[in-house]
């Protein structure tokens, strides 16, 4: 049984799963039964001035009969008075002592507005506070949100005043509408951020409604963009979370956050740097209960790879992490199908046929039957036909004998000691 | 009795019993299906299917909630697409070479097929129009998979097609010859509503050397497409046969889909001979009929029973009893001349002779008598060897001889597709095979005026 707990920022958790700041965590008795299901924390639903929402809030993306590949909001924080959130924070810390809770906040871009409700809310016990710089729609339209999190200087005054009256660690939620989250991330860190999560949802508009011509969804014939999460951003969620961990100006723990919907998933977040992870969309799809299998699949991958706590894999992929300019040119992959185990569907063939580089023959063999071979020397390894290829097994992609030592891009430059624009010249 | 037999049929209200038996896909199950599609590229089952339809296309329609589309890419290459869906042996063909056989199981391209045509005839589709006029005229005899598959691909290529129809409805074979619950009539009626959409003439009740002379036929058109399938079941040649109670599977089953169904079966023992799809038929029309007992006798033994193994399962599901190697010797009758009995034989397999065939013969001293009420005879279909010598056309015992690749007769202005052209070697028993030869009778058609290949599929 490997130690699950994590620690992030001094903030004690028994395992790496929180609920995000969301529907699911808007009430002490919907937190309470996360708890009771096995969530390690949770990040109470935004606390600040009660909102008015609309009616009709969700709307979700399904991909070839998948429901909820994506999933968009227009749902504001919370539309309950504080004293209410405050009380039922207070009983439910008090039922769960070693859980985590921590208070997202939002309020105006005002000193005294943050110290005011700083103040209230650690005075009832939290374990931690989350400051809401990412909310795309509704409150960025008040100067809150996305609004304040696009801005890096608002970014790192706001952090700066909570951090004045603070005792609780600090943690800074970044919006992922922005061109480079690292600048936000570093701008957080210098207002004294002890952590940072990321990301926030993505501007979106879930569709359109083909016959009545309706966004989806609608608030009476009219739409507005919302806030995009959902297994879809899980990679866009993975590259925010990688380039801020291998940053070496942001030296916060980071809590991964978007798309996360299995123990895969987070190990995968780990790895790329996340001390923990917050999950709202697919509890939000399955309900509570998906926490067990999460910890007992991260609990047997620590077992099976004889890791002692999960802690240990924290930011384990990072140095992998680089930029383009780093990647070995010289390296060379192909692909090589296994005709034994290939079902002979010629998606790959197409596939590469059509839009790739015209390297998978259609061949008979000797004995009539029909097979795929691949002419290695004109494959790239793009890996395309692996990736269509529905059979596991089917199609390898081989790493070839390295004839040439491993050269970058940068290092090529720098030996050719010429001007980076000077005309790449390929002999074939 | 056990409880599938008591859930399937009903003893109270007969006529539910040949309501079709399987309820077709929802649309929920359609989608998830069609997802589940590979959409292979060059894919097998497009070449196992007889009428080569484009499958992964019609699946990927179904799956994009393009199903008018999807009906259209059906029918194209298949005239008679929906009742395909229904009655082609998939597991032989489409869905035994899907490639997921060796990995999950087979897409159900069937049911599929059939969701998808069923969407159009519920929506009353139409979904083919008629070419320019070209001023060349072709009289097909019968309306039957292959006549009408041959005018529709006339039709849209612009010929004058008139199609000359012996029964009151046309559809031939799917129409009147397979059982309402595996086939209703309204399918094989809404594929001939399809045809008459490309300006095809169907003239029913029409039966060709009665109603109208086959010299008048020979004389009025430029083409003449020979498309009559096959005639009644032939004699057992024991005694016995003209007994009340001794019935022609075809013309059977025809009954249970022409006229209301009754009661006179209910409580009645019931074989019928041979082991043919159309003997399960019988047998299974029986069944529904209320038959307390159904038994098929077979003079050879499982291994050479010619029904699909779909239809065999179909039958062992309805009680049907299978009597391998039994041959009759006489059918017997009572005071009133009913059927009381009949007389049979046990039979033994030679070893193969010449045709690979293994030959039955009787087992001396094995004779026993089964009390029956009624005797079914599904031995297989005669010629219309009359009407074939009227044309003045070469054949084999009814089979007439072709050119295999025109499927042009002696007669170098007939044609002649589907059963007509069924046997001695030649030629597909299977529904979809004769749709196949009624396109290709029909491009070989346009290719002798145009000079040139000019496939519409």
């Amino acid at each position: 049984m490997a130690d699950l707990r994590i620690n992030l920022a001094g903030i004690q958790s028994p395992n790496p799963f929180w609920l995000a700041s969301a529907p699911p965590t808007n009430s002490g008795y919907q937190v309470q039964r996360a708890f009771e299901a096995g969530w390690g924390g949770a990040v109470w639903k935004t606390l600040g001035e009660p909102i008015l929402n609309v009616s009709s809030r969700f709307a979700a993306v399904s991909f070839n009969g998948q429901r909820v590949a994506g999933f968009n909001n227009i749902e504001l924080i919370t539309d309950r008075p504080l004293e209410v959130n405050l009380k039922e924070i207070a009983e439910t810390k008090k039922k769960f002592p070693n859980h985590t809770i921590i208070a997202s906040l939002m309020v105006e871009p005002k000193q005294e507005k943050w110290h005011e409700i700083v103040k209230k809310v650690e005075a009832i016990g939290v374990d931690g506070l989350e400051l809401n710089f990412g909310c795309p729609h509704g409150m960025a339209e008040r100067g809150m949100g996305s609004a304040s999190g696009q801005v890096p200087e608002l970014v790192e005054k706001q952090t700066y005043w909570v951090k004045e009256v603070a005792k609780t660690p600090v943690i800074v939620k970044l919006t992922p509408n922005i061109t480079d989250i690292t600048v936000t991330a570093e701008a957080a860190t210098r207002g004294g951020a002890d952590a940072i999560s990321m990301i926030n949802t993505i501007n979106s508009l879930a569709g359109v409604d083909i016959d009545t011509w309706n966004t989806i969804p609608h608030v009476a014939g009219k739409g507005a963009h919302g806030g995009y999460c959902g297994p879809a951003v899980k990679p866009i969620a993975l590259n925010m979370v990688g380039e801020c961990a291998r940053n070496p100006h942001i030296n916060v723990p980071i809590s991964g956050i978007g798309g996360i919907s299995s123990w895969r998933d987070t190990v995968e977040f780990l790895l790329m740097g996340a001390t923990g992870v917050q999950v709202c969309t697919a509890a939000m799809h399955h309900g509570f209960r998906i926490v067990e299998d999460m910890i007992e699949g991260l609990n047997n991958y620590l077992d099976d790879k004889g890791i002692a706590s999960v802690m240990d894999i924290v930011g384990k992929s990072v140095p992998k992490y680089s930029d383009w300019g780093n990647l070995d040119l010289n390296y060379k992959i192909v692909a090589r199908i296994n005709n034994d185990i290939c079902i002979n569907c010629n998606k790959c063939h197409i596939a590469c046929e059509d839009t790739s580089h015209q390297c998978i023959d259609m061949l008979k063999a000797a004995n009539g039957e029909s097979i795929l071979q691949v002419r290695e020397e004109d494959c790239v390894g793009c890996n395309l036909c692996s990736i269509v290829c529905p059979v596991d097994g089917a199609i390898d992609m081989v790493e070839l004998p390295n004839e040439l030592p491993p050269m970058t891009w940068n290092e090529r430059q720098a030996a050719l000691g010429t001007m980076a624009c000077d005309a790449d010249i390929i002999k074939r | 009795m056990s409880t599938v037999k008591q859930s399937r049929i009903s003893y109270d209200h007969i006529a539910t019993n040949f309501q079709e038996v399987h309820p077709g896909l929802s649309n929920r199950e359609a989608i998830e299906e069609a997802n589940r599609c590979l959409y292979c590229y060059d894919a097998p089952c497009i070449t196992a299917c007889p009428t080569g339809i484009d499958i992964p296309t019609f699946i990927k329609k179904i799956a994009s909630g393009n199903v008018k589309g999807s009906a259209t890419t059906i029918m194209t290459a298949n005239p008679i697409g929906a009742s395909c869906s229904r009655v082609c042996p998939t597991e032989e063909l489409c869905e035994g070479a899907c490639v997921l056989n060796h990995s999950t199981k087979p897409i159900m391209i069937g049911n599929l097929q059939r969701y998808a045509t069923d969407w159009a005839m519920k929506n009353d589709q139409i979904l083919f129009k008629a070419g320019k006029k070209n001023g060349t005229s072709v009289a097909i005899i019968g309306g039957g998979p292959a006549g009408l598959s041959a005018a529709r691909e006339l039709g849209i290529l612009g010929y004058d097609v008139t199609i000359f129809e012996a029964a009151e409805h046309a559809g031939g074979l799917n129409t009147y010859g397979i059982v309402s619950f595996r086939l209703p009539k309204e399918v094989s009626f809404w594929e001939v509503k399809q045809v008459e959409s490309v300006d095809v003439t169907i003239k029913t009740n029409t039966k060709v050397g009665v109603d109208i002379s086959v010299r008048e036929i020979l004389d009025n058109y430029d083409i003449v497409i020979l498309a009559i399938g096959m005639s009644s079941v032939p004699n057992l040649g024991i005694e016995g046969e003209d007994l009340q109670g001794v019935y022609d599977a075809i013309e059977f089953v025809k009954q249970t889909k022409t006229h209301p169904i009754t009661d006179e079966f209910l409580g009645k023992k019931i074989v019928v001979i041979g082991a043919g799809n159309t003997a399960i038929d019988g047998a299974t029309c029986s069944v529904r009929l209320g038959a307390e007992n159904v038994k098929i006798l077979y003079r050879r033994s499982l291994e050479e029973m010619t029904a699909y193994d779909f239809e065999y399962e179909f039958a062992k599901q309805d009680g049907v009893e299978f009597r391998w190697l039994t041959a009759p010797l006489r059918i017997i009758g009572d005071d009133h001349g009913n059927v009381r009995a009949i007389e049979c034989i046990k039979m033994e397999l030679t070893e193969a002779g010449e045709d690979g065939r293994r030959k039955p013969i009787p087992v001396k001293g094995s004779e026993f008598v089964l009390e029956v009420d009624a005797v079914i005879k599904a031995i297989g279909q005669s010629r219309y060897v009359s009407l074939i010598d009227e044309m003045n056309l070469e054949h084999d015992g009814g089979v007439v001889k072709i050119n295999e690749n025109t499927y042009q007769t002696s007669n170098k202005k007939v044609f002649a597709c589907g059963d007509v052209i069924f046997g001695k070697g030649q030629g597909e028993a299977m529904v979809v095979s004769a749709a196949q030869q009624g396109k290709k009778t029909a491009y070989a058609i346009h290719q002798m005026f145009t000079k040139t290949a000019n496939e519409t599929a």
